[in-house]
């Protein structure tokens, strides 16, 4: 019980610390001093209490968006077991839902964007779903390869599979699924190389264009939600490339706040040494991710015949 | 195949008016095809009133690069049209729109007759029989547009995400595919040439500095030259220095802005960050010289408005230094990393022969394999004296006009390093007389966007009658228009800050 409650709180709390650091590790690249380790909190603290503007050519679409985002991330979070702790909720094939309720929460978002009716909404909106068609694929080879591991289509079973189940068989499978995944990563959380958050050109961007007409708490809950997918993945891949855990149970929080870190620090260094892609370049690099994760399958099922 | 026709300039030189030749006008327009087909190009084309109100008189300076001298011409326009030279000389349309807004002549035969600035004709005739009591919005009116079912259109500006400055632009787009790009601006329309006409007051300076808040020093040397030239007044080799040094630095703190803008536009935090902070080290030099770090009060008529002194020029030479070391590591970065390479390579290429066509200038021209520097090709100032070799790439893309940049930026700060070797005596400031009357003069100087073309003419009393101003973004925003095709649409900031053109220059 206690460890669900720690779940919970770290689920709803965690994650604008995750931006933070990635922010601090960019910062410190380009030898700035850069914001706070807490910006994200402010951010979010500041939108909330501001006013919103609603443009007359919307509908009530335009306002679901971010809400049903949050509520579809949320419980993504509850389904995903952090660590050596089982998940809040859980049940067999909660795998399926999982991976759909991203796309639940990309259909709500990318719907409020056209519901604006601005080209560059439209045009962000297009580049999402085109991208996601080759993101969604690589996310499913992943979850395939770790059932298939772990022999179970409960999320808890999969992402916590004993160390002694491991074979030498599974390293490599495991190894191109976490480089595969950790590409999804990028691309859904919108960074460097696929999309810029920082960016302020609206040619250019592609999460950032879509959420360009929604202020004040929509935003902040946008703000919010993004983040919250970055945990949630990030707590995914962690499961993947570090399934180490220590003998003192309560120890494994602090370990797990700990690689999450690191994970923040390893992102904000990706974002720091390479440039952006070209746009057209974008689909080349998922089309990349999908094949590590695919290929990763097809040595997991040659190795089970 | 020579247009012999034309009286024959030297920069910053003032002949009398009687000395322009007027020619009927198909020997005007057979002198500008001439010109342009043996490789010259058309600095200025611009129109003046005269005393008959149905009379129109065009201008035309077109720089012989070659020969190192410019070709001067007008003619006489009866009525309000006249035949259009665009068709066969491209790099006429955006003057030819010009001269038909201010002064309500049609140009019979022009492809794409629209208003430049949007504003009101300074005759009582109007291009386009718009009412005189009608008020003229920027960019309210037609664009060109592509038909199709999946073409869409986007629209950008006036009011843009970023802190620049108003523009708009239009897209016809295939998907993330840009087919056409027309770019509207005469947001920032001032009136600054109408105001330049008269006496030379106080202000006059002061508007000159700031035409284009980056060209501070290239527009008021070039405002200076002219005074200077209409009043025969001769600077020392002092001043002439500290005007090249001035120069030098604001290229520098420009140039190196610019790699740091391009490199935030490609996602790449290190040069961007770091270019940021060595942009502010160079205006802090110019500071250094005159207390200023966008250059005010350093180009006075005369010669320099601050002397300098040993004291200060070893402190700023020990500031190049460090500064010089500071760029290079942060800019060469950006040629060792292959991720922003493969940005700046092949994107948004502008062909020689279309560079040729629309008449470019600066590093743009110079990135599309153009042999075109003003420092080299028509000196003024110090520059008949001390050479800075012209850095030029034949690439054409994002990347030639970025690594352009990089080297002017080294060539500059070696130039300021010479100059400073051996600091000419003399006194900064020398009394400047009346202006000469009936007297027509152009002064070109090689900004670090390009080439700032000043043409004065006087009157009889000597003030001012007309002051034309032509910035190089005049002639460099049609480039960016067609770079642009084919291109996606989400590689246009990066296409843009690549030319990094003026708004208010071009708006005057």
């Amino acid at each position: 019980m206690v460890d669900k409650l720690i779940h919970i709180l770290l689920l709803l709390t965690m994650p604008p610390l995750l931006l933070g650091i990635i922010n601090k590790t960019k910062a410190w690249f380009a030898g700035r001093n850069g914001p706070p380790v807490l910006q994200a909190y402010y951010d979010i603290i500041k939108l909330m209490r501001k006013g919103m503007v609603i443009s007359r050519t919307t509908t009530w679409v335009f306002i679901a968006g971010p809400i049903v985002t949050l509520a579809t991330v949320l419980l993504a979070g509850m389904l995903m077991p952090i660590s050596r702790f089982n998940a809040p909720i859980s049940f067999a094939g909660d795998l399926i839902l999982f991976a759909y309720l991203f796309g639940l929460a990309r259909f709500f978002t990318t719907a409020a964007a056209l519901d604006t009716g601005s080209p560059f909404e439209g045009m962000g909106a297009a580049r999402e779903v085109t991208f996601a068609c080759l993101s969604e694929p690589a996310l499913f080879f992943t979850l395939l390869v770790l059932a298939k591991v772990s022999g179970s289509l409960t999320l808890n079973n999969m992402l916590h599979c004993p160390a002694g189940a491991f074979s030498v068989a599974m390293a490599a499978p495991l190894v191109l699924v976490s480089i595969g995944l950790f590409i999804v990563l990028l691309a859904e959380t919108c960074r460097i190389p696929v999309d810029d958050p920082n960016t302020h050109l609206e040619l250019t961007m592609i999460h950032e264009v879509m959420v360009l007409d929604h202020s004040g708490p929509l935003f902040g809950i946008i703000l919010y939600s993004a983040s919250m997918k970055l945990f949630i993945l990030g707590a995914v891949l962690l499961h993947i490339i570090s399934p180490f855990q220590t003998k003192t149970i309560w120890m494994n929080w602090p370990l797990f706040i700990m690689e999450m870190f690191g994970l923040a620090i390893v992102i904000g260094i990706v974002e720091s040494v390479m440039a952006r892609l070209r746009m057209r370049h974008i689909p080349y690099l998922l089309i990349s991710a999908l094949l590590f994760c695919g290929f990763g399958f097809i040595l997991l099922v040659r190795y089970y015949q | 195949m020579n247009n012999h026709s034309l009286a024959k300039l030297t920069n910053g030189r003032a002949v009398k008016l009687d000395a322009i030749p007027t020619l009927e006008f198909e020997g005007f327009k057979q002198a500008i095809l001439d010109g342009t087909a043996a490789g010259q190009r058309v600095s200025a084309m611009f129109g003046d009133s005269t005393e008959q109100a149905d009379i129109t008189q065009l201008y035309v300076v077109m720089a012989d690069d070659e020969q190192n001298r410019l070709c001067v011409g007008r003619t006489q326009i009866q009525g309000d049209k006249f035949s259009s030279l665009t068709p066969d000389c491209p790099q006429l349309h955006l003057f030819e729109r010009e001269i038909a807004e201010q002064f309500g002549l049609k140009p019979i035969g022009h492809p794409w007759l629209k208003p430049v600035r949007y504003c009101h004709s300074k005759t009582n005739r109007d291009a386009w029989d718009r009412p005189a009591n009608e008020s003229i919005l920027p960019a309210v009116g037609d664009f060109y547009q592509v038909e199709g079912d999946e073409v869409h259109e986007v629209a950008v500006g006036p009011v843009h995400a970023g802190i620049i400055e108003p523009g708009h632009f239009r897209f016809q787009c295939h998907g993330e595919r840009v087919f056409h790009l027309e770019i509207a601006l005469g947001f920032q329309h001032r009136g600054v040439e109408q105001a330049m006409i008269g006496e030379p007051t106080n202000r006059s300076i002061h508007y000159a500095e700031t035409l284009a808040g980056d060209t501070t020093i290239a527009h008021t040397t070039g405002y200076c030259q002219a005074i200077e030239a209409l009043a025969h007044c001769q600077k020392t080799a002092r001043a002439q220095m500290l005007r090249g040094v001035a120069l030098e630095l604001e290229r520098l703190a420009n140039h190196v802005g610019d790699l740091g803008a391009i490199s935030n536009d490609v996602g790449f935090l290190p040069t961007a960050s770091y270019c940021g902070r060595i942009r502010g080290d160079f205006l802090n030099m110019t500071a250094l010289l005159c207390g200023s770090r966008f250059g005010r009060g350093m180009i006075r008529p005369g010669g320099v408005g601050f002397d300098i002194d040993a004291h200060c020029a070893a402190d700023l030479l020990c500031r190049l230094d460090k500064a010089e070391k500071d760029t290079a590591n942060a800019v060469n970065l950006l040629w060792d990393t292959p991720s922003v390479m493969a940005r700046l390579e092949n994107t948004g290429i502008l062909p020689q022969r279309v560079a040729v066509e629309l008449g470019i200038v600066g590093p743009a021209a110079r990135a599309s394999g153009l042999v075109r520097d003003i420092r080299q090709d028509q000196p003024s100032g110090i520059f008949r004296f001390s050479h800075i070799p012209v850095s030029a790439c034949d690439n054409g893309d994002a990347f030639g006009r970025a690594f352009v940049r990089w080297l002017e930026i080294q060539r500059s700060i070696k130039f300021i390093r010479e100059q400073f070797a051996a600091i000419p005596a003399g006194s900064p400031l020398v009394e400047v007389g009346p202006l000469a009357p009936d007297s027509f003069t152009v002064t070109l100087n090689e900004g670090w966007r390009g080439e700032v073309c000043h043409t004065a003419i006087t009157n009889k009393q000597g003030s001012f009658a007309r002051y034309k101003i032509v910035d190089p973004s005049f002639h460099n925003w049609p480039a960016l228009a067609y770079a642009l095709r084919g291109q996606e649409i989400s590689d246009f900031p990066l296409c843009n800050k690549s030319f990094n053109l003026s708004y208010c220059g071009h708006d005057l």
